[in-house]
């Protein structure tokens, strides 16, 4: 369960950083990301899955965030 | 010797690592590609951050040097204690070059060396308490400083000495702020961690201490510099650029700054970071927490110059934009008397690069502003995106080595012959004696500032000096050259 911190980057998409990993990538879709819900299982650039459970209201970026590796 | 194919630098790699045993081998190549500008993730062809192979030689440091050498060593109006043996501190004092004005001594610190000194009852019996009479006596001699830092060295995380305890009593006894590092040179596996270990304690011991105080009177145009050590005046000669441009630099993090402008970078409105690598962290936590974004940018040769303050000024309204092209239009005359000295000089010449931080990928502009050419490139500490960003800096297939080995590093320059070797004062001789032009890249070799349009011209003259210098073609003894070729002597004498 790391700590993960999630900010824009100048695109505007959403960075997943993990800082004790040394680990930085591009989300590529999170489950809900609607006006009330934010999380559910994300996907990041690299294949690789995480999950939160869905925050309401949405958080601000960027943010602190703990994230579980999603079991496939 | 042209540009080296993709094959001909993938079949160099293979043949440098051919003496390593199996293992190491395999182990090494890793570190070890081919560039290839198009691949967006480093992590697909070069491994960084990884534990050095024992039985090579390393270039790297301990996490000491990260925190007290290159973090909070410059912080010049406290006084940062090396907390262990004396020579941890007494080896590295004053030696980066971190300019500060200031009366050393009495407000300043930077290049003085204090140190617990510790001997063998102090690791029998703890050192907290020597640590305690220490920061009295400090006290006592330097009334004008405006904090401490603890700077741990190995044996205080090995004996398991409570120097926050310390730190916290005296703080509350002097009305100080006291600040521990637990920069323990075991940890990590280089001075990368302790740049990490120093942001956080900035964060957890400077950062917020001045949330609540409303005095500071903050503007719209202020901005940090963050990641600039001020190696021979490199913060000024940047600074002086932002401030033509309209900005206000409230901070310089850490090269001639002082505890207060840290306590106040909370306040301003946009951090500008030089060294990624060692300062990023607390640029993130200050985006999180007090919501200032933050931007990289480089200050080495004016074409990268102007791309950066184009893209600083992007963050500011028009005034701010239109003077940042009046400051480049200021300086146009300046750097391009430069370009044209310098240019014709140095034109072709190719170089090779392993240093730290950020010189790496941000000096490749400076070079190439010359004519100049960057064919192999390395860090000693970088992480992943280091190289993310520095493989769109580079040429197809050139060169990049991390961590690369005293051994790897020597056969590389055999085999690719650069004019020019750019790397530390550990390779420097070396080099000097196989015949190889060098200059160390760490600290300028003794010169600078590199940074902004004044520094360009003295990097240009530096360059020059050093590549052009006559002595290149006197490393042979005159009987021992063939009839034609006295300047064929260049790689001879390795």
């Amino acid at each position: 369960m790391p700590n993960v911190m999630i900010r824009k980057n100048d695109a505007g998409e959403l960075l997943f950083y993990v800082a004790k990993k040394d680990m930085e990538e591009t989300i590529a879709s999170v489950e809900t990301d609607t006006c009330e819900c934010w999380g559910g299982e994300v996907e990041l650039t690299d294949g690789s899955r995480w999950y939160i459970d869905p925050i309401s209201p949405p958080p601000a970026f960027p943010t602190t965030l703990r994230f579980k590796r999603s079991e496939d | 010797m042209s540009a080296l194919t993709r094959e001909e630098t993938q079949a160099l790699i293979q043949e440098v690592l051919e003496v390593y045993p199996e293992k190491a081998k395999k182990d090494r190549a890793k570190h070890l590609a081919v560039n290839d500008p198009s691949v967006e993730q480093s992590k697909k062809c070069i491994i960084s951050n990884r534990k050095s192979l024992p039985g090579v030689m390393t270039i790297r440091g301990c996490a000491y040097a990260g925190s007290k050498g290159v973090v909070w060593g410059p912080i010049k109006d406290m006084i940062h204690i090396s907390h262990g043996p004396v020579g941890c501190g007494q080896y590295s004092r004053a030696g980066r070059r971190n300019y500060y004005v200031g009366h050393t001594g009495v407000n300043t610190f930077g290049t003085m060396n204090f140190t617990s000194d510790f001997q063998e009852k102090d690791i029998v019996f703890g050192g907290d308490k020597k640590l305690d009479k220490l920061i009295t006596e400090i006290e006592g001699l330097f009334p004008l400083s405006k904090g401490l830092s603890i700077q741990s060295e190995c044996p205080i995380g090995l004996i398991g000495d409570d120097i926050e305890a310390v730190a916290k009593k005296k703080s509350k006894e002097l009305d100080k702020p006291i600040v521990p590092v637990r920069c323990e040179g075991f940890r990590g596996v280089s001075q990368s961690l302790g740049h990490h270990i120093a942001n956080d304690s900035i964060r957890d011991w400077v950062i917020g201490n001045r949330d609540g105080d409303h005095a500071f009177q903050a503007g719209p145009y202020d901005v940090a510099v963050i990641g600039d050590y001020n190696i021979g005046g490199d913060a000024w000669s940047s600074r002086i650029l932002l401030e033509e441009m309209g900005l206000r630099v409230v901070a310089q993090w850490s090269g001639d700054g002082t505890l207060s402008e840290m306590e106040l970078t909370p306040k301003v409105k946009l951090n500008l970071i030089h060294c990624y690598r060692s300062m990023n962290y607390i640029s993130r936590h200050m985006e999180e927490k007090y919501g200032i974004p933050w931007m990289e940018y480089n200050f080495f040769g004016p074409t990268k110059i102007a791309e950066s303050l184009r893209r600083i000024a992007a963050f500011f309204d028009e005034t701010i934009q239109a003077n940042a092209e009046r400051v480049i239009d200021k300086y146009r005359a300046e750097y391009e008397a430069v370009i044209a000295k310098y240019r014709p000089r140095l034109e072709g010449r190719r170089v090779m690069l392993y240093v730290g931080g950020l010189r790496p990928r941000h000096v490749i502009g400076a070079y190439e502003d010359l004519g100049m050419e960057v064919v192999g490139t390395g860090y000693e500490f970088a992480h992943n995106d280091d190289y993310d960003r520095t493989m769109k800096e580079m040429g197809n297939a050139t060169l990049l080595y991390d961590d690369i080995t005293g051994y790897e590093f020597e056969e590389f320059v055999k085999k690719v012959k650069p004019d020019l070797v750019g790397s530390g004062i550990k390779e420097k001789y070396i080099f000097q004696k196989m015949g190889i032009p060098f200059r160390q890249m760490h600290s300028w070799d003794y010169s600078g500032p590199y940074h902004g349009y004044d520094g360009f011209a003295i990097f240009a003259r530096d360059m020059d000096m050093t590549i052009n210098n006559p002595c290149w073609r006197t490393m042979q003894a005159p009987w021992q050259q063939s009839a034609e070729g006295e300047a064929q002597t260049m790689a001879a004498s390795a």
